[in-house]
This record gives structure tokens, C-alpha cells and sequence, in this order.
């Protein structure tokens, strides 16, 4: 197993690198507000175990997604091979590598929840969104997708909602659930 | 006491193995040879393809050979009836998604997929076929990648992450869904891989091949305009035959000039001429950074492409201890266009050079930095790798096993024996140290002594200490570039507290066995026959009455006549470099 390197600031190096235009191009563009986030990230989970996808997780949790220039930061700070990063990525159907939309709503599609309707839930939100799973409304309000097991097969079938899970959802509850969004986003406008 | 090793019988053949052997490797000791597609020997196992699957006395599980140690008393069956079925259907498995193309793969007649459907007497597609189609991805002009004949047996991510060091390739998504590639939605090009192409000599299948330029080289060759020269590789003469049926090793140099020759080439030069070039240039920078402290040691070898490529992205703060010698390849690219055109009265921009090199770097390296256009020309205008002359030869219709010797052109093609072993991992270093204690002591090294076999050998890191007149020489010699870091590590380290550098040389080697065991040499590489192929190289060496660089007549004249002083004005601006720290990303 790739060993975690102890999570190491050397601005040193660091400024040096991004002086030099050609090496790491593409941390250049990185936003700083962005950056200090991923800083605190790594901050809060330093030297702890297994805390790749801790900080992913952080980041996605803050950010929506974890952009392209979060991952090349963590690659360099922590010493872990960009490869590896994105092997975790994209083996998790959680992460995402562009922007969401405002609103989550995630179907867990996992055995489960498979079995207990999962299916019928995904059918009725492509009906009232009019868009697939994996697909974002055009007025980038709702971003719906299927993921594996989400780790609640107890409460199957099981959604997450803008990172609120929900347990035995009924096809029925689907509608509720849209408008009670949309009807936040109407008064907070 | 602790059982150093364990006995158990193979189909009832008694064995007897050290500890933790795996049952495949055992059944090899008895001549058994399990099928396996994506176990290689190099590698450390994946369990992937689950066609090792064998019998044990005491279980009703089939555990996979590769993966599974022997145990004492263990009772294995290798092959019956009901193992050969579950085989056969995981084969079909495999094959149901994989593209039914061997007639257009870049692998056909030697692909190990190919080969083992051939050995199952696989005649029908008994599963429906699903391949998923993605454009393949030929950005690196080195290798081409085609994901949709790739079986998932992930040799290609074990050698590029744990054998190389370079992460380029990961498995990303999973299932269904999984496919090797870059991070992210990227091109190879713009990823951290450094076109080594040892994914391509370890992949079972047509997913990764060289990306073949031998079409390129026959229109040149038809072309009368064009005046074809050709190089080659030390490394290559001892391992092209293999493609022919000799034995690994066998020196093929004549037949290999005799060919040339009848291809349409109208030169035929040696890279092994070069290389005693690159030697003196090399060996008279460590003189002058070693006994003149004039620049940075230790001094680093810079003629392995795939490593230039993985220092100057990896390792930039070690820039200035790269020796500033150009390949072999590019040395000798740079002579014909300028100093061979003189000789014979060719326009430069008539001719056209070919090399046929052990690697798929060597492709990258054409068009590196600007002063791979020294001669006012592009030095070298294409690479074939050893794969590809093959291919070209038996294009050809000329029966290479029955051609006599001849010699190279004279101008650029006489070598000395420390060329040869250019090839072999410390070859360079040895070659280099050979002539360096002439420079230093003004007398050559005693027969003996000329071979340096501490630097030989196919450990991952070999260091030795020579004393040459009354001076301690420290040298390093690192090949498979997953070795490089602890090497570089204990310089910084030096480094860091300001102490004396641990090595005044070292030589890296990005393959593993060094240039013979390059990316673009005949498939089935293993230690095996790295060793083979080095033994014919030392052997060529030892053969030589010529086996100091700086002996070589050819390279002596070259000087007085034509480059002046090594390190010169002149040698400086045709057979010289300079490195710059690029992005492992691109994006």
C-alpha cells in the first residue's frame, strides 16, 4: 500500500515551483479562496491516518466538488501521486469532479436499496426534473444521480438530500421533497 | 528451528520450494506451466484473470496459483478436466470484451491473449460480445494506448506505479466501468508519463504498442530525393534475433548491417560509435567537475531519454548535475548531417536518418529542446524500435538468418568494446570510468581491471568506490526508476547538511536491466533474459581488441579533424544540452 507521507509545508519549494512558470501550470490558476480552504482541510486531518479521503470528503462538503487544482495541491502537499487521487475519486460514485447543481438529491442504488425500489425513486425524479440520472436542470438548481451503497441499507431505500440522508423513502415523498426546496429558494430570494 | 523451506507435490510430482512460494512458481520447478494472463514474471500478482486457478488437497475452493503460497503437505492439481472448463469459460469471459481485431492489432501472431485462445482451441464466440469503444490515445507519439483491447490485468499500472515510479496510468472507476488512464480526462502527453513503454513490453494484449512508424520509414526509403542512413542501438544487436528464433543474447551486428543494407539504406552507421562520442564528452565533464571542481557532483547521466524526461519533471532541483552530453542517438544524428555531409559531399537536407532503437522514448527524444536540430536539420528523423525493424525485415522478404556479415559504414560505425555495454544497466558508468582514469592518470586501466564488476549486476542500486590514483571515485548506478529516489534522497541529504555529496557519479537507467530490457525491444522481457541479453553484450565486449572509447581511431580523427578540443566550442554546440524543470500535469 502507497504509505501517507506526514503532511509537510515546505512554502519554500512551494513558491519557488510557482515561480517557475512552466512547472505545475495548472496550479496557477488556482483560486486563492479555494486554496485556503484546502489548506484548512489538510490542516484539521494532519498526520491521521487514512485521511485521503477524509480531506476529499472536506472538500467536496465545502466546495461542491473537488476541482481539478484541489487535487493537484493535495498531491504535492501530502506527497500522494495524483494517480492515486483520482483512483479514489472516481471509484467512489459520491465525489464529483465538476461543479454540482444547487441541490443534491442522491438515489443510493446500492443492493439494498436496489431491492427495496431504489429504481422507482430515480424514475420519478426524472420525471418531475426532467433530466437523467447523473444530469443537472438547466437553470442549475437540481443535480440528481444513483450512487453505490451510501452505507444505510438499514434504512433502505435511502436518499441524500442536499447532505441530509433520508431512510424508507416512498415514491410518494419524492414531490415533497422538490418543492419544499423550491419554496426555500423562492422566500430566500 | 523455522522450516526454511516446504514440501508438497505437484500432480503428484514431489517439490520442494522455499517459503512463500507461490504454487505457479513451484509448478514451474517441475516443468509445469499454469496459464496465467496477467501474472508476468517482473510483477507482483493481481489475482486478475483467474486463469491460474488450480486444486488443493483439503479445500473445494479454487484458489488462484499466482496468489497462493504452497504449504507443507499440500496436495495441487494443475490441470483436469473441470479446471480446464472453468479456464475455458473465463477465457471466453475475457474474450467476450475484447474486439474480435486481431488481424489489424499491433500484436498479432504474438499476443499472449491470442495465444492462449489459440491454445484452448477457443472456435466460437459462445458469449455475446460487449466492448466499450473509446477513442484509443495517441498523444504520446511513443505508445498508443486503445483501451477497448485491454483486459484489465493491470500490469501496466503495477509496472508504471511500483516499477517505474512515474503514476502516469491508474485504474479509474470501477466495474464495468473501469478503465487505465491518466488522472483525470487527460491525453498520456499531458500526464507524467515519460514514454519508457515499459507498459507496452508487459501488456498481454494490443492495448499498448508502440505507436509503429515503419510505414514512415518505407516511403523514405522509396523516396530518391532522400539519401536513408541508419543507427543502431547497442542494445538492439543482441536482441533482435529473438524475433528470428536465436537465442536471447546472440551478438546479430552483421547480419543486422547486412540487412540494413539490403533494406535501401545507404549508410549504415552504429549508435556504439556514438556512444564511445558521448563517453569522451562525459567522461571529460566528470574530469572537470571531479579533479577541476568546475560544476555540480555528483554528475548524472543524462543519455536514457524516459529519465531526462522523469528528472526534469520529478527531480529539477538536480538540474545542474546532469551531464550536458547529448544520447548517443542524437550525437550521431548531429555528426551525419554535418561532419559524414562534409566528408562525402551530401546536402544535409538530403539526408535521412533512421534509428532503430530499444525504446519508445527515443521517439520523444527527436524533438526535445532546439538543440535536437544542431546540424540546421532535424538530427534524426525518425525511431524504429527493435519491434519494428523486425517487422520491417520480415516485410522485406530478405531471409535475414542466411545473410553474410558486413561491416558499417566507416566513417561513423567503428566502436570500441565500452560502447557495446552502453546497453547494460552500468554500462555507461563502466564506459565512462574506463576512459575518466586515463584522463586522470594518463595510462590505461590494467587488463584486469578494465572490467568494473561492481558496477555489474541487476540489483536495483550497485555503488562502488574506486581509487584512481590515490582518489576515492564514489559511483551509484540505479536502473528501474522506482530505485531513483532513495539514491537522489541520500545526495539531498548531503546536500541539506552541507556535507560532501555520497557519490561524485552516478548513472540511472529508466528500464529495468538498462537499455536492453528498453520498451521497444522483442516482448516477453524478464530477468531472465535481461541477463541473456546483457551476457551477449559483455561477451561482445570482452571480445573486442578495441575496449577503450578513447581509443577508437574513428573518434580520434573526428576530433583532430573535425570537432576540435571535447568540451570545445564546436563539440559543445553539436553534442550538447540543456534541461529545463517541466509540469508532471499539463492540466
Amino acid at each position: 500500500m502507497y504509505k501517507l507521507r506526514k503532511i509537510r509545508f515546505s512554502y519554500l519549494i512551494w513558491e519557488t515551483f510557482c515561480m517557475n512558470a512552466s512547472a505545475l501550470a495548472p496550479m496557477e490558476t488556482m483560486d486563492p479562496e479555494l486554496r485556503g480552504m484546502v489548506e484548512r482541510c489538510l490542516q484539521e486531518w494532519e498526520g491521521r491516518e487514512g485521511n485521503l479521503i477524509m480531506i476529499l470528503h472536506e472538500i467536496q462538503n465545502r466546495h461542491g466538488f473537488v476541482p481539478r487544482e484541489a487535487s493537484l495541491f493535495l498531491a504535492e502537499a501530502m506527497g500522494i501521486p495524483m494517480a492515486r487521487i483520482y483512483e479514489v475519486l472516481t471509484f467512489y460514485h459520491y465525489f464529483k469532479l465538476i461543479a454540482p447543481g444547487k441541490h443534491n438529491l442522491t438515489v443510493c442504488n446500492g443492493t439494498a436499496c436496489y431491492l427495496k425500489g431504489s429504481g422507482r425513486l430515480l424514475t420519478e425524479l426524472e420525471r418531475r426534473l426532467s433530466i437523467k440520472d447523473g444530469e443537472t436542470t438547466e437553470d442549475r438548481m437540481f443535480h440528481m444521480e444513483s450512487v453505490r451503497c451510501i452505507g444505510c441499507c438499514g434504512m433502505a431505500p435511502a436518499m441524500v438530500v442536499d447532505q441530509k440522508t433520508f431512510g424508507k423513502v416512498a415514491v410518494t415523498d419524492v414531490a415533497g421533497m422538490i418543492e419544499r426546496i423550491r419554496l426555500q429558494e423562492e422566500s430566500d430570494a | 528451528m523455522i522450516a526454511t523451506s516446504v514440501k508438497a507435490k505437484i500432480n503428484g510430482l514431489p517439490v520442494e520450494v522455499p517459503v512463500g512460494t507461490s504454487i505457479l512458481e513451484a509448478a514451474r520447478s517441475v516443468q509445469v506451466e499454469i496459464p496465467t494472463l496477467c501474472k508476468h514474471r517482473d510483477l507482483m500478482p493481481t489475482a486478475a484473470c483467474g486463469l491460474c486457478i488450480v486444486k488443493v488437497s483439503n479445500s473445494r475452493r479454487l484458489p488462484r496459483a499466482c496468489a497462493t503460497a504452497i504449504e507443507e503437505g499440500m496436495e495441487v492439481w494443475t490441470h483436469d478436466a473441470e479446471l480446464t472448463r472453468v479456464r475455458r469459460t473465463t477465457l471466453e469471459l475475457i474474450l467476450s470484451n475484447h474486439p474480435n481485431a486481431c488481424l489489424t492489432c499491433g500484436r498479432n501472431g504474438d499476443c499472449e491473449l491470442q495465444g492462449m485462445a489459440a491454445d484452448f482451441g477457443i472456435r466460437q464466440d459462445c458469449i455475446p460480445r460487449y466492448v466499450r469503444e473509446l477513442e484509443p490515445d495517441t498523444s504520446t507519439g511513443s505508445i498508443v494506448m486503445d483501451f477497448s483491447k485491454c483486459i484489465k490485468c493491470g500490469r501496466c499500472i503495477e509496472v508504471c506505479q511500483e516499477k517505474q515510479n512515474v503514476w502516469a496510468l491508474s485504474f479509474l472507476q470501477r466495474g464495468i466501468q473501469t478503465r487505465m488512464a491518466p488522472a483525470g480526462d487527460i491525453s498520456l502527453s499531458e500526464s507524467p508519463c515519460i514514454r519508457c513503454g515499459q507498459c507496452s513490453a508487459h501488456c498481454p494484449t494490443g492495448a499498448i504498442v508502440e505507436n509503429d512508424e515503419t510505414a514512415t520509414v518505407w516511403e523514405a526509403l522509396r523516396d530518391p530525393d532522400k539519401y536513408c542512413t541508419v543507427q543502431i542501438a547497442p542494445s538492439v544487436r543482441v536482441a533482435l534475433g529473438e524475433a528470428f528464433g536465436y537465442p536471447p543474447g546472440t551478438d546479430l551486428t552483421g547480419k543486422i548491417y547486412a540487412v540494413l543494407r539490403r533494406l535501401g539504406f545507404k549508410a549504415v552507421f552504429d549508435t556504439t560509435f556514438a556512444a564511445d562520442l558521448t563517453i569522451i564528452e562525459e567522461a571529460s565533464e566528470f574530469v572537470q567537475r571531479f579533479v577541476h571542481g568546475k560544476g555540480e557532483l555528483p554528475l548524472i547521466t543524462s543519455c536514457c531519454p524516459a529519465w531526462v524526461d522523469f528528472m526534469e519533471k520529478r527531480y529539477s532541483d538536480f538540474l545542474p548535475n546532469f551531464s550536458t552530453a547529448k544520447s548517443p542517438q542524437q550525437m550521431l544524428g548531429v555528426m551525419a548531417k554535418t561532419y559524414f555531409a562534409e566528408q562525402e559531399g551530401i546536402d544535409p537536407a538530403r539526408i535521412y536518418q533512421v534509428s532503430v532503437m530499444p525504446c519508445t522514448a527515443k521517439k520523444y527524444e527527436l524533438e526535445r529542446t532546439d538543440e535536437m536540430f544542431a546540424s540546421g536539420h532535424q538530427d534524426v528523423d525518425v525511431v524504429l524500435t527493435t519491434r519494428e525493424l523486425a517487422r520491417m525485415i520480415k516485410q522485406s522478404g530478405i531471409a535475414f538468418k542466411e545473410l553474410a556479415d558486413q561491416e558499417a559504414d566507416s566513417v561513423l560505425g567503428t566502436y570500441s568494446g565500452a560502447g557495446v555495454i552502453f546497453g547494460a544497466t552500468g554500462g555507461v558508468m563502466e564506459a565512462a570510468l574506463r576512459t575518466a582514469y586515463h584522463r586522470i592518470t594518463g595510462k590505461n586501466l590494467e587488463k584486469e581491471a578494465i572490467d568494473i564488476l561492481p558496477v555489474r549486476g541487476l540489483e536495483g542500486v550497485r555503488s562502488a568506490t574506486l581509487n584512481v590514483a590515490g582518489n576515492e571515485v564514489r559511483v551509484a548506478v540505479a536502473h528501474g526508476l522506482n530505485h531513483v529516489e532513495t539514491l537522489l534522497n541520500q545526495v539531498r541529504a548531503a546536500r541539506e547538511r552541507n556535507e560532501e555529496p555520497p557519490y561524485h557519479f552516478i548513472e540511472v537507467m529508466a528500464c529495468p536491466g538498462g537499455c536492453i530490457g528498453g520498451g521497444g525491444q522483442p516482448y516477453g522481457v524478464c530477468d531472465e533474459l535481461r541477463k541473456q541479453r546483457i551476457q551477449g553484450l559483455m561477451q561482445s565486449d570482452a571480445a573486442m581488441p578495441l575496449r577503450f572509447s578513447h581509443e577508437n581511431p574513428e573518434i580520434q580523427t573526428l576530433y583532430r579533424d573535425f570537432l576540435g578540443e571535447p568540451l570545445g566550442e564546436k563539440a559543445h554546440k553539436l553534442l550538447h544540452t540543456r534541461y529545463a524543470a517541466r509540469a508532471a500535469y499539463k492540466r
